[in-house]
């Protein structure tokens, strides 16, 4: 069908090519994705191999130095005037090799059991009577074994350019040619300065984040908890142990409550996403419009207003909010009372449903006014001429709405709503702060719960009941907690990966400048 | 004469919808301010008592208790999270600029391989690897210190880079260009052409930068373990309403609260005009 016999129809017309024609899609995709398979494997073997056969091409046709260098890295770069670049290769190559047979051997024997004994036991003259001796801590070993091959990765890679750029020099010699430090100290300020500019921020996100990160996926397959760390024990590999308990496949009645927990706060996080993103974006959208409308006075005034209480830090205005909300001592429940509306307290945060309710409700007073901010400027940019050609033509307030503001804001600030619904499945301040998750479940669909779930709570979100039962004072079930992370990067990358593809500002991104 | 009445009408209508709006604004600007008008208020109270709302004797007590309350050393967390802030937007900054500039300006094979990579990292929860963060920490000697806080912001400037993107990409390329055609390397082109033109982000990253670790929880309460020396403000804030005294202790906490919030309100009273650029910036280039 053409774009003009598609504009022709009719809306349910439209409505019903558009299903139709997503189910024609399904067989499509999947039969593209077999179609293209095989030029895609031939293309990925392609990038593994070229490498490895560029290796020995350079060990056939190199010199001497460029075969030297396959064992001492950079010397084919020091001895042809590139001296800094090829120190620098050595000196890494020195570290890592002693930091490989000094720390990163002794822990890799280690890696199949996570160590062999966590620590022994003896009699001691003092007090307690009994004194550890620690021998091995499984989360030294395996950390330590993760730096090691990220060590070894970065080895491999500089051990390749060094060679290559050592054959290069070999060639660019042959016809009485050199490249020396020089040029590359120029090309840091010129063409490779992005890795000027970028060292210092990959360094950090590398260390402090993905190091981390890539440690804690594996310990989502271990059982690390408080029964399993050092000194007690060592932990052990459970394979999947962890996501079936998250689905409740093992551990017979105990299993099926811990997921029925699970899917509860699965079900929570998503429905308290949706409201947070929504009621704030279109309340803040109408107030922005309200201050926004010709003839309203003292604009300024109330934009401050708002602005001061984006200026008070969330958690002051979350405490504060939650001790006045607190059912026996709390001011609102007071107040209610002397006035004689209420006889009985209203239990704001300590109800399983009324607390979702009271969430939404604390976090739009916090988040409309950001909101409001964001939209105002946003709502100057809409050419005033739409709006009175509009007019002219006898529109109603709500058809401009519907029809000008509306498709507008939508589409610029598509950006800024996925990033909000994302922010707001990871929102733990408002909820920690606010009812630090409570009421906990006692009992589910009638059942007294005998399982452990880490004292979650009716309102806690994904990432609370991790905090809950990682960081949190009572529990340390590493294992499972990283699991649930897991999780939470499914649930986001679902979400983001539907409305990023959409958003016009990521498709055409050279299309700003 | 019926037009004159349609006139009245609409005239009529107009009057009307305004009042109604004006109705609306002060409703929400009420709504909006009572509790902090409250936070001041209970910050002179004497003690706590929910059914007062205007304190009965007022008192300066509490802004003085907070200084000198041995169990709740407040003036160490406020200065704990001045020095942290201070540090933290100074390099925050720097770092998340270089980062933005880079991604915006440069022309790199790796670079979109490396924003995708930014995007799915920051799709995991953040403190997923807290318990390694500090075991690293304590390698290189920073966990028993506030700087630990600061070194950990700093390491994940690179990722908030959205935002100074999208400003760096609003700025002209010929720019550059005829700097480049003076003569001018990349590195003079970042530092004295970009970032004079771009004081609006410059300020609007400091900012936000310098309040983030006022209000952080989680990283600065996981990091101290429970030692008091290190607490921040959130984190003291937090421990003073709970385990039980948090009735005793109200006042105080709201004598701390107004205390922290008005040194920052100051700042975005001052800052306002690049703030709110920031975030209409921010929102619409993501």
């Amino acid at each position: 069908m053409s774009n003009l016999e598609y504009y022709s129809l009719t809306r349910p017309e439209k409505f019903f090519y558009k299903i139709g024609s997503f189910f024609k899609s399904i067989p499509l995709g999947i039969w593209k994705f077999f179609k293209k398979t095989p030029s895609k494997l031939k293309e990925f073997f392609k990038k593994i191999f070229n490498p490895i056969i560029n290796l020995f091409h350079w060990f056939v046709r190199g010199d001497a130095l460029t075969k030297l260098n396959f064992l001492v890295m950079g010397i084919g770069q020091i001895t042809r005037h590139q001296v800094l670049r090829g120190l620098l290769n050595l000196c890494y190559e020195i570290i890592s090799v002693i930091f490989i047979v000094l720390i990163g051997a002794p822990n890799f024997t280690k890696l199949p059991t996570f160590g062999y004994v966590s620590s022994v036991q003896y009699e001691t003259d003092e007090a307690p009577f009994i004194g550890y001796m620690y021998q091995d801590d499984s989360f030294k070993i395996l950390l330590y074994s993760v730096v090691s091959i990220i060590v070894i990765l970065i080895l491999v890679f500089l051990w390749y350019t060094s060679i290559r750029d050592s054959y290069e020099l070999q060639q660019l010699k042959y016809i009485g040619k050199n490249k020396s430090d020089k040029e590359t100290l120029k090309g840091l300020v010129g063409k490779d300065y992005h890795k000027v500019m970028l060292s210092i921020p990959t360094l950090g996100i590398a260390i402090f984040t993905i190091i981390p990160l890539f440690f804690m996926i594996l310990i989502g397959f271990t059982n690390y908890n408080s029964n399993h760390m050092n000194p007690k024990e060592l932990f052990d590999r459970v394979g999947l142990g962890n996501f079936q308990q998250l689905l409740g496949i093992t551990g017979g009645q105990n299993g099926t409550q811990f997921a029925l927990v699970f899917v509860q706060i699965l079900i929570w996080t998503l429905i308290w996403a949706f409201f947070a993103t929504f009621t704030n974006y279109f309340l803040g959208m109408i107030v922005a419009i309200m201050i926004n409308k010709k003839g309203i006075k003292l604009k300024k005034l109330w934009r401050t207003i708002l602005i001061t209480t984006i200026a008070v830090p969330q958690f002051v205005s979350l405490l504060l909010m939650s001790k006045m909300l607190n059912t026996d001592t709390g001011v609102i429940n007071a107040v209610l009372r002397e006035l004689g509306i209420i006889t009985q307290n209203i239990r704001f945060l300590t109800d399983g449903i009324l607390v979702k309710v009271t969430i939404i409700l604390v976090n739009m007073w916090i988040g409309i006014p950001y909101t409001m901010l964001m939209c105002t400027g946003i709502l100057m940019n809409i050419p005033d001429d739409l709006y009175e050609s509009a007019k002219i033509d006898g529109a109603s307030p709500y058809k401009m709405y519907m029809k000008i503001t509306l498709p507008y804001m939508l589409f610029v600030t598509t950006p800024y709503l996925i990033s909000q619904f994302v922010g707001n499945i990871n929102n733990f301040n408002v909820i920690y702060l606010l009812s630090n998750g409570g009421p906990i479940f006692s009992s589910i669909n009638g059942e007294m719960i005998t399982a452990q779930v880490f004292g979650a709570g009716q309102s806690d979100l994904l990432i609370t009941w991790l905090y809950k039962m990682s960081m949190g004072e009572v529990f340390k079930d590493y294992g499972t907690s990283s699991v649930i992370g897991m999780v939470v990067f499914v649930v986001v990358a679902f979400f983001s990966l539907i409305f990023y593809g959409k958003s016009n500002s990521v498709k055409n991104e050279e299309d700003f400048q | 004469m019926a037009k004159l009445e349609r006139y009245h009408s609409k005239k009529f209508k107009e009057i009307t919808s305004r009042a109604l709006i004006y109705i609306i604004l002060i409703i929400l600007s009420i709504v909006w301010l009572v509790p902090f008008i409250y936070l001041l208020l209970q910050s002179f109270t004497e003690s706590y008592d929910p059914t007062n709302i205007i304190p009965e004797v007022w008192t300066f007590q509490n802004y003085i208790n907070l200084f000198t309350d041995p169990i709740y050393p407040f003036g160490r967390w406020y200065l704990n999270t001045l020095i942290i802030a201070i540090i933290t937007a100074v390099l925050q900054t720097i770092i998340t600029l270089m980062t933005a500039y880079a991604f915006s300006r440069l022309r790199f094979k790796t670079r979109q391989a490396y924003m995708k990579l930014i995007l799915v990292i920051g799709m995991f929860p953040s403190f997923l690897g807290m318990i390694v963060t500090y075991f690293l920490l304590q390698m290189i000697g920073l966990s028993g210190s506030i700087f630990g806080l600061v070194v950990v912001y700093c390491a994940g400037a690179g990722m908030g880079y959205y935002v100074a993107k999208g400003f760096f990409d609003t700025i002209p390329r010929s720019l550059d260009e005829a700097a480049m055609i003076d003569g001018a390397n990349k590195n003079t082109v970042f530092w004295k052409v970009i970032l004079p033109l771009s004081k609006p982000i410059v300020v609007y990253t400091v900012l936000m930068s310098f309040t983030a670790p006022w209000g952080d929880y989680m990283m600065a309460s996981y990091l101290a373990q429970g030692k008091q020396e290190l607490f921040n403000v959130a984190v003291g804030l937090q421990q003073m309403m709970s385990k039980g005294r948090d009735i005793q202790y109200f006042p105080q906490f709201c004598a701390g609260g107004v205390f922290v919030s008005i040194g920052i309100m100051a700042l975005f009273f001052w800052l306002q005009r690049y703030y709110v650029e920031g975030v209409t910036g921010g929102a619409v280039k993501g």
